[in-house]
């Protein structure tokens, strides 16, 4: 029996902005999401002021599930006065965003430049 | 024109037989020419239904199965996914894009499943989900 690697997240730096990449194609099952969430929240506790950027670059698929997790984490930022923005999701994302009205929640940019030009002290 | 003969699949309430159940019928969807743009809502839909019967309907309960009958056309996929479940009202369920719902971490699937599917419906009683797409580019 083949075992699948487990989903991950890549964490890097750039400046004062923590950038975390999406590695899993598919956010769709529990599992999944779960362990992502876990990753996640692990970040934000290591730095409650956090300025966040989440990459959707990798990211083909994502569930209602997932959309409940990003918002959890991003009540959990904003508790701790930190600042979280998306960028990078694809045409297909974005309109789930937009039907589900959650890019009025969300600062969402094209790319990683744009979102860490917005990123304010 | 022929009646159609719909596919069944028993499944228990376990995310994994769900996935199996759902590439099989995004299989058929690709086999049968549906675009990507087709596959992904169907996707998205089955996963946001099966969610629904796992977590909701059957309570997660490993022994409560939930039976998959579908079809898959040139021109349709047709899908009904009944749970062991007691029901619920679809009517009843806010709306998550208010103001006062919108930082609400749940109830966006049924949500997602109207705006992607050409039919989202549900017996009387609320355990039983019917989702039809119809095949965006049938000529191609």
């Amino acid at each position: 029996m083949t075992m699948e690697p487990g989903p991950k997240i890549e964490v890097s730096h750039e400046g004062a902005v923590t950038v975390v990449e999406l590695l899993d194609e598919e956010i769709l099952e529990e599992g999944t999401i779960n362990t992502i969430a876990d990753s996640l929240f692990a970040v934000v506790a290591d730095d409650p002021k956090i300025k966040l950027l989440l990459s959707f670059e990798r990211v083909r698929h994502l569930s209602s599930s997932a959309l409940g997790t990003l918002i959890r984490l991003n009540k959990r930022v904003e508790e701790n006065n930190g600042i979280l923005k998306i960028c990078h999701l694809r045409k297909s994302l974005l309109a789930i965003f937009k039907i589900t009205k959650l890019n009025r929640l969300f600062d969402i940019y094209d790319d990683k430049a744009a979102a860490l030009s917005n990123f304010t002290d | 024109m022929p009646a159609q003969t719909y596919h069944e699949i028993e499944i228990s309430s376990i995310c994994a037989q769900a996935k199996k159940a759902e590439d099989g019928i995004i299989a058929a969807a690709r086999t049968h020419g549906y675009g990507e743009e087709d596959i992904f809502a169907l996707q998205l839909s089955l996963e946001e239904a099966l969610s629904n019967a796992i977590r909701h309907g059957n309570k997660q309960d490993p022994d409560k199965s939930i039976t998959i009958r579908y079809y898959v056309n040139r021109d349709r996929i047709d899908i009904y996914i009944a749970d062991e479940g007691t029901g619920f009202n679809p009517i009843k369920v806010p709306d998550p894009t208010t103001a006062e719902n919108l930082e609400s971490p749940h109830g966006r699937g049924i949500l997602l499943m109207r705006a992607y599917m050409n039919l989202v419906e549900y017996n009387d009683t609320g355990n039983v989900i019917h989702i039809v797409k119809l095949n965006d580019e049938p000529d191609k």
